[in-house]
């Protein structure tokens, strides 16, 4: 019997994004704490094992090990979906995105489309494990992650439009390769496009925290004080999951503006480009992520819902028009 | 409008500027002390709850049984027996009790004791899931800090 190559090509993509996905997650929870310890003057984990390295271990462990409950009256399909519903998109998006030149699962002409369409299920699953919980506190939350996706989706798709009419393509290896050969030609850096090019930017990368649920904006979930908002009535490894797809769509969401405005896998000076560089930035950026929740409380709803319908939402439009006025002159 | 703009750039140069203080602070030294590995060293100020001082000259205890701290003791937490013996001129403590779960540190037994035979011990890692934990026997406690 004879294996199809493409077949085992997409299965051994599947495993490795799963492992990564997995491994990241954990050790992003280490990085996490790390970074909140010393920006707190405190160590952070270190008792278990070198660093407190072990400890994402003994973290999964004790997840796996808890017993599932599933609340009495609740739904106990829809229940058991959300998770998955989490999790798939976000493994879903690992498909299109180039790690370097050679190292991409599928080269899609329509890769960007393909991410922020998966992406957007994410929502869906919350909504439906808030549902299936049957608590009310769940649903409320919920609806709040909805308003708060539906309100930062909007200005990060004008973002996007604008990054495809700058590049002329949606096939993300493209949207790299128009970028190759040092900082100068990067899209953050393009000022002949549009010289809002840096506030295009800082949009994507608030909408990117928003629509991930991070602090500042994740008053839907304040899961480090408060309850877990939409998963409050989810135990042990269902929680665990949902945060692992919380993980894994900062993965995607670092990746993403690594790839539209920072070169990808190009190196800043034009020499030995490839995936170590873009390992570089994606951490560089999710460093980032860490550190601003680690900086700012978090703000009211009203406040969240202010910033993206009166200041984003306008400035990303601006941006739009701005961009396509100057490439049609220039 | 003026106000709109000057709004959103002082509010960015805000958020920026308090990055810059967290990421100071994250290069910056690390302050916690490692507590079950590390310790400060204790003040001598510190009031634990009560112990008997150990004489070095006689090898015991200073106590002349005279009940002045079970009587001072406002919340009589301290029950003592002692007893005359042949060849010694005061009498011998016996027994020593000290319930702690009533003591409100208050230090007047200390005051009160003519030979200074109470201190403050610098105990404070006490646990324990019973009352019962914390009705110490002071003479036994002297008799094992002894060895
Ligand atoms: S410190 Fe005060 S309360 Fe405690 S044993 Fe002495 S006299 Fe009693
Ligand atoms: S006051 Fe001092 S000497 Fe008198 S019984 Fe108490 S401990 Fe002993």
């Amino acid at each position: 019997m004879t294996i199809d190559p493409e077949l085992l090509r997409l299965l051994l993509y599947l495993v490795g994004f799963i492992a990564f996905i997995a491994t990241n997650a954990a050790y992003l929870v280490w990085l996490e704490r790390k970074e909140a310890g010393h920006i707190q003057c405190r160590i952070g984990p270190k008792e278990v094992g070198p660093f407190g390295l072990l400890q994402p271990v003994a973290d999964g462990l004790k997840l796996m090990t808890k017993q599932l409950i599933i609340p009495k009256g609740a739904d106990s399909f829809l229940f058991r979906l959300g998770p998955v519903l989490v999790m798939t998109p976000a493994v879903m998006c690992f498909v299109t995105i180039p790690y370097s030149d050679t190292i991409v699962a599928r080269n899609l002409d329509v890769g960007l489309l393909a991410i922020f369409a998966f992406a957007s299920v994410n929502v869906l699953g919350l909504l439906l494990g808030a549902w299936g919980s049957r608590n009310k506190y769940a649903v409320i939350s919920a609806a709040r992650v909805v308003s708060q996706n539906v309100a930062y989706e909007i200005p990060m798709l004008i973002v996007i439009v604008t990054m495809v009419m700058v590049t002329g393509t949606m096939n993300l290896h493209e949207v790299v390769t128009t970028q190759l050969g040092g900082f100068w030609h990067w899209n953050v850096f393009r000022f002949t496009a549009s010289p809002l090019m840096p506030v295009a930017f800082l949009i994507y990368f608030v909408c990117m925290l928003a629509e991930t649920n991070r602090a500042p904006f994740d008053m839907a979930e304040a899961e480090s004080e408060l309850i877990a908002g939409a998963f409050t009535e989810y135990p042990g490894m269902g929680f665990g999951v949902f945060f692992m797809g919380e993980y894994a769509n900062i993965v995607v969401g670092t990746s993403m503006a690594t790839i539209l405005f920072l070169g990808g896998w190009d190196c800043p000076f034009g020499l030995w480009p490839g995936l170590h560089w873009f390992l570089i930035k994606m951490y560089a950026l999710i460093f980032t992520v860490i550190w601003i929740r680690w900086t700012f409380p978090r703000t009211t709803f009203y406040s969240l819902l202010n910033l993206s319908w009166k200041v984003l939402i306008p400035v990303a439009f601006a941006n739009l028009i701005l961009t396509s006025a100057l490439l049609k002159v220039l | 409008m003026k106000a709109y703009i000057r709004d959103i750039v002082n509010g960015t140069w805000s958020l920026l500027v308090g990055m810059t203080i967290t990421i100071r602070y994250f290069f910056g030294p690390v302050v916690t002390l490692q507590y079950p590995h590390q310790t400060v060293p204790m003040k001598p100020r510190f009031r634990g709850h009560i112990d008997l001082v150990l004489d070095e000259r006689k090898g015991t205890n200073k106590c002349i049984v005279c009940n002045a701290c079970m009587k001072t003791c406002p919340s009589g937490c301290i029950t003592l027996e002692g007893e005359k013996r042949e060849g010694v001129k005061q009498k011998v403590l016996t027994y020593y009790q000290l319930d702690f779960t009533k003591c409100s540190l208050c230090g007047l037994c200390v005051e009160v004791c003519p030979t200074a035979a109470l201190d403050f011990s610098k105990d404070y890692n006490l646990v324990g899931s019973q009352e019962s934990e914390f009705v110490f026997d002071l003479l036994k406690r002297l008799e094992e800090r002894k060895q």
